[in-house]
């Protein structure tokens, strides 16, 4: 079967950004929450934006949560993106404390430090811990493009595939088996944004 | 280590991409989603796209130029997101939640509100809640009168309350949930004087938030200035950047030579 990217849509507002840079690499893609699409689809991604209460609200409210984590149970390759990563932790504490999606457990998502302006909006490199599938071919220190305040933290080392510095060192990519977060914008990170999305749909 | 970034500013007016000075003279430039595709060509750190058209259908007129023809903002950023490889924020006509879901919809990663903001700062809050801070950005323009800093609204309505100063205007953008403040002094506006130092400096050293600095760029010299003396995060700037080919790649590669933290000058 051909690949299908599946594109998780629960209003967060780069759902159209990612496609269009799914459908300029010329990746297949469509933009569902249709329990069928999901099935069919060789690879889910769920994007993001914005904080990360308000998106797991909607992320209730909008998604086939059972269905989509049983497909990642199932081996099939997952991608969040921003707060799309953030809510695979247990918890987020951005302007409350709020349960997430608990798929990598005893995580926490929380705020950047103080002493650095926030939020942490523009490029920033990404320091490679592990050889990772997701970074095949990318340089280390390569630049993408961040827009956030808050990240993953309390997460098992093993987990990290590159970090980013801004004021604290945190994850920029987590991998654990099938499921990978980026706290960066692949799809508005030009030529590095376009080799983690390849590399990413390459995936099995 | 996080880059500052270099941001061309797109001034849209019905359906063509303009030039502006002193807020009041437009020279129509060209076509205004070619030249996102050039900027994306040229790996720009980001985009700032603001429409300040008056009447909310476009046409050009032209069929001659093998551009396309667009209707309407939306349709305009439907295309503009296609081509566009980097962050892009739209600004121009913002006064309500659903004017910002429609933008975030049609690609825009960003909103810049201006006058909205003024009217009703709450507005800024109701909007860092529902989309978060981060793409929440206050664009404000101002005047300089001998010495002193006042807020200022293009077109007809003129001056906003000068009683109440534009740093404390600013704090309280920061304060109701702002993302990023652009911060566009109207006086330099198109006359290539170089950027407000004195006051970038103050403002970007008192405020937490990022500081997108704009109006007065005449050089790239100008921008190493302003990145060097002052905490700004960004240094944006029109015209600049519309008359010269590969000008982003151009700036960065000076600043970049100058030893300042941007990213390195690529093409796309």
């Amino acid at each position: 079967m051909n690949n299908q990217v599946c594109i998780l849509d629960y209003g967060s507002g780069n759902v159209t950004s990612v496609k269009n840079a799914l459908d300029r690499l010329e990746i297949p893609n469509i933009v569902s929450n249709d329990p069928l699409a999901i099935e069919r689809a060789t690879h889910l991604i769920l994007p993001g934006v914005g904080a990360f209460s308000s998106s797991m609200d909607k992320i209730e409210a909008l998604l086939p949560i059972e269905k989509i984590r049983n497909q990642i149970l199932k081996g099939k390759p997952f991608l969040g993106i921003c707060v799309g990563m953030q809510v695979l932790a247990e918890y987020g504490h951005e302007f409350q404390l709020r349960k997430g999606l608990n798929i990598i457990s005893s995580t926490n998502v929380t705020e950047l430090p103080k002493s650095v302006s926030l939020p942490h909006v523009g490029w920033n490199s990404i320091k490679i811990l592990q050889n990772h599938g997701i970074v095949r071919g990318l340089k280390d220190e390569a630049d993408f493009y961040f827009v956030h305040s808050y990240h993953v933290s309390d997460i098992d080392q093993n987990f990290v595939v590159a970090t980013c510095d801004y004021g604290v060192e945190f994850p920029g990519i987590i991998a654990k088996d099938n499921i990978i977060g980026v706290q960066f914008h692949p799809e508005k990170s030009q030529s590095n944004g376009d080799l983690i999305l390849r590399n990413y749909a390459g995936l099995h | 280590m996080k880059k500052k970034r270099v941001i061309p500013i797109l001034l849209h007016k019905e359906g063509w991409l303009v030039q502006s000075k002193n807020f009041n003279e437009y020279k129509k430039l060209g076509n205004a989603q070619m030249a996102v595709q050039r900027l994306s060509d040229w790996d720009s750190d980001e985009l700032i796209y603001l429409d300040i058209s008056v009447n909310p259908m476009f046409t050009t007129n032209r069929s001659d130029t093998a551009a396309p023809e667009y209707l309407n903002l939306m349709e305009l950023l439907n295309r503009v997101s296609k081509v566009a490889r980097m962050p892009v924020t739209i600004g121009g006509g913002i006064s309500s939640l659903q004017d910002i879901e429609n933008r975030l919809r049609a690609g825009a990663d960003k909103v810049s509100i201006n006058r909205a903001a003024f009217k009703d700062p709450i507005l800024v809050q109701k909007a860092a809640r529902e989309f978060g801070s981060q793409c929440i950005v206050v664009s404000v323009d101002y005047l300089e009168v001998d010495g002193l800093r006042f807020p200022y609204a293009s077109g007809e309505s003129g001056l906003f309350d000068s009683s109440v100063c534009l740093t404390d205007w600013l704090l309280k953008f920061q304060e109701v949930g702002a993302g990023e403040i652009l911060l566009n002094s109207a006086t330099r506006d198109g006359n290539k004087c170089g950027y407000d130092i004195e006051y970038l400096d103050e403002i970007s050293s008192l405020l937490t938030i990022p500081i997108i600095a704009s109006g007065g760029a005449g050089s790239w010299e100008h921008m190493a200035e302003v990145l060097s003396k002052t905490a700004v995060d960004a240094v944006a700037a029109a015209n600049i950047f519309h008359f010269q080919d590969q000008s982003v790649y151009l700036a960065r590669k000076h600043l970049f030579s100058k030893g300042l933290p941007v990213r390195p000058p690529s093409i796309g």
